[in-house]
């Protein structure tokens, strides 16, 4: 099952690498990682999805818990939660094409953000599953470079990881 | 103001270390400087690297201290990695300090630069990289506590050269206290789990506690054998866990586990509630897991959660510091109305007994006695009987290890000293050092074997230098003995690389060249009498090449891709 665990660490050098490093040396997946420091400095927010059973999730938490950089994590697949990923993407985009890629844009609420005389690059954002789904909707043939930020997440409602 | 070097050792003062066990180098020179100007921490000089980490490792197990380390960059700190790798398994407290390249080189593939933080990464708890002598005295401050709380494990903290400069001084100031906002390890057990826990230990009827190094690390062996002894249960010990009960106690079962006692791992199979502690099933205790005691409720206690469930699945995790469970445990048992079931205990003590007389290794001789051989166990129960039960036994790894766990009878807790979970042939006699430095009027043995030794066989040198009377016992075999006993048991025979021929030293004329005693045994008969000259000598070390039959084998020994009970008990039998 897919999860999304979210990771207030030391925004301290090596920080990072120990997260990175414990997934290789216990042989956990990780699918995609996002990081970057958050209002207060000397915290960095890692987001990462990975794959497993509940008995690998609980291994995976516990570890991630017992680095000395992790302050919290939280596991946002656990309870309400919104997610978020930003593409960025190269079409061909000429003739008849043109058009119909627009077409395509708008349907999923993406923006085309700069053109050329035979392609477009788009942003869009959205659940994975939907950038997903707009790739299969444009069809490999006209996809050029993809470019995706990974996931990115945060609890429902009143619920908060902070300090 | 001082430097960063005199910081570095006046914090280790600071701290209380005694010893700082090393070897100097080109980046690490500042802080060797530092050192030679006091006189409050000792340093103890060994041959190589991996020694310093190994010897820091055994004064940590005997004393229940933290061990410290002081290596140059690169190659120092590289030697140190099998070391700090030992000690991670074994959940042992040590600062690994090594120097490195000065800062403005640092990823310029300087003469001797290693990525000391990223190539220890996996094996240590934390790591530090020091940036400004201001951190200093801080962060030796969180090394030592980072290192002794919580689940104990080594810590590194690398130094550049720049930094430990002797013309930048700074001010200096040790803290009392350090917190650490992420770092918050377990106390107590939660009260509702303790208690549950209780129930369903009175109401047990084939108990079995089961115990392993958290309880030696956690300084809770009193409490467990006022526990057993309350309850009147049958007791196990890991190979890390061995004189956390008295190996000459009634209620103690043995070693458990690939070498365990028949009568341990049978009682195991059969029990119906199992009370863990400080213990983490491991595979060389669970054997199969899917086949681990099919019938027993698992109540787990350990200081780490990621210990607990990790590979059998726990009905009662209690995450806490072994001491203060257990006193609550021992607490909540004297207040119950309940009490273990007489009879379902008495019974269950019938059939331990039964099964001990069957295939004990302490009812009866396991081994040919009326061979003309010496047997290797016969020289451990020989050492055992020449000590009293009383030394400080190191191992190295192998079947002399499994030996010297199954008949050297530990009474008292830190007093087996070995690398269990990583299995580090050469710790031993380095190992040795650190005990004997902690302890220099004690009886240091270390049982190896003529492999094992010669993997830091150069500290026979700083044994030297130190006056070190450790006494090693080489059971000689000729042969990478338990390689050899699998190459039996699973290759035909095949001695693949297993054998010295003729190319061992004259063990005896090598201590002696060291300026040490050296006395070889080769007859049975007189065995006794050699240890006993062995162990008169207390001011020198001695070498003792104890020659024993190559073809003997550990048993028990447990079946693979079976359950506890399932095991080999000789070369002919099996359960």
């Amino acid at each position: 099952m897919r999860r999304i665990i979210s990771v207030l660490l030391e925004n301290a050098p090596g920080a990072l690498s120990r997260v990175v490093g414990l997934f290789s040396q216990r042989g956990y997946n990780i699918e995609s990682l996002t990081v970057a420091p958050t209002e207060d400095p000397t915290l960095s927010r890692l987001t990462l999805t990975t794959l497993g059973d509940d008995h690998k999730i609980e291994q995976i938490t516990k570890h991630l818990n017992k680095l000395v950089d992790v302050v919290k994590l939280v596991d946002l697949t656990e309870g309400a939660h919104i997610e978020r990923e930003l593409m960025l993407i190269k079409v061909k985009a000429s003739g008849a094409q043109r058009a119909e890629v627009k077409r395509c844009v708008d349907i999923f609420r993406g923006q085309i953000i700069d053109v050329t005389s035979s392609l477009y690059t788009i942003q869009i954002t959205g659940a994975s599953d939907k950038l997903d789904a707009f790739l299969l909707a444009v069809g490999d043939a006209s996809i050029i470079e993809v470019v995706r930020s990974g996931v990115s997440g945060i609890s429902r409602g009143e619920k908060v990881l902070s300090l | 103001m001082l430097s960063g070097g005199d910081m570095l050792i006046r914090a280790l003062k600071d701290e209380g270390v005694e010893y700082i066990f090393g070897y100097p180098g080109g980046a690490a020179l500042h802080i060797y400087d530092a050192i030679f100007r006091q006189k409050d921490v000792k340093h103890i000089l060994v041959r190589h690297e991996q020694a310093a980490t190994h010897a820091a490792d055994g004064y940590s197990r005997a004393t229940g201290r933290v061990g410290t380390v002081l290596v140059t960059s690169g190659p120092g700190a590289t030697n140190a990695i099998t070391g700090i790798a030992t000690a991670y398994m074994d959940s042992i407290p040590m600062v690994v300090i090594s120097g490195q390249v000065m800062s403005h080189l640092i990823g310029e593939d300087a003469f001797q630069e290693t990525d000391m933080v990223g190539i220890s990464r996996p094996i240590v708890k934390h790591s530090f990289m020091i940036k400004h002598q201001s951190e200093i005295a801080e962060t030796v401050k969180k090394a030592y506590y980072i290192a002794s709380t919580g689940r104990p494990g080594p810590v590194v903290i690398d130094v550049p050269k720049d930094l430990t400069h002797p013309a930048f001084t700074f001010p200096y100031e040790y803290p009392d206290k350090i917190k650490l906002r992420s770092y918050t390890p377990a106390t107590r057990g939660h009260a509702g789990q303790i208690k549950k826990a209780v129930q369903l230990l009175l109401a047990a009827k084939r108990p079995m506690i089961y115990t392993g190094g958290g309880v030696i690390q956690g300084n809770a062996s009193e409490l467990l054998v006022k526990l057993v002894d309350t309850l009147d249960y049958p007791v196990t010990n890991t190979l890390m866990g061995l004189g956390a009960y008295p190996g000459t106690g009634k209620r103690f079962l043995g070693m458990l586990g690939m070498h365990g006692t028949y009568e341990a791992n049978t009682a195991m199979h059969h029990s119906d509630v199992i009370l863990a502690v400080g213990a983490r099933f491991d595979d060389r205790v669970t054997n199969a897991v899917s086949k681990f005691c099919p019938n027993a409720k698992i109540i787990h206690v350990d200081i780490d959660p990621a210990s607990i469930s990790k590979t059998v699945v726990a009905d009662v995790p209690i995450v806490g510091s072994v001491e203060s469970v257990l006193t609550d445990m021992l607490a909540l048992i004297k207040d119950s109305s309940e009490k273990p079931d007489a009879e379902a205990i008495a019974a269950w003590w019938k059939q331990i007994n039964e099964w001990r007389e069957r295939h004990g290794i302490y009812t009866q001789n396991r081994f040919d006695t009326t061979s003309d051989k010496i047997k290797p166990q016969e020289v451990i129960q020989a050492v055992w009987e020449v000590t009293k039960g009383d030394a400080y036994v190191t191992s190295d790894v192998g079947q002399h290890q499994m030996f010297a766990a199954q008949y050297y009878k530990f009474d008292k807790p830190r007093r087996w000293i070995n690398s269990g979970g990583l299995g580090t042939m050469g710790f031993g006699l380095p190992a040795a050092m650190g005990v004997q430095m902690a302890y220099r009027d004690a009886t240091v043995v270390c049982v190896t074997g003529e492999g094992s030794i010669q993997m830091c066989i150069q500290e026979l040198s700083c044994c030297t230098q130190y006056h070190l009377p450790v006494k090693i016992i080489c059971l000689n075999n000729q042969a990478l003995g338990m390689v050899r006993q699998w190459q039996d048991m699973q290759y035909s025979s095949r001695y693949a690389e297993s054998l010295y021929e003729d190319s061992l030293p004259d063990f005896v004329k090598l201590a002696e060249a060291y300026g040490h005693v050296g006395i070889r045994v080769t007859k049975k008969e007189e065995l006794k009498a050699k240890l006993e000259e062995c162990f008169a000598i207390k001011d020198r070390l001695v070498f003792m090449d104890i020659m024993v039959d190559q073809s003997e084998h550990v048993y028990p020994m447990q079946i693979a891709q079976n359950s506890m009970r399932d095991m080999f008990l000789s070369k002919e039998e099996r359960t």
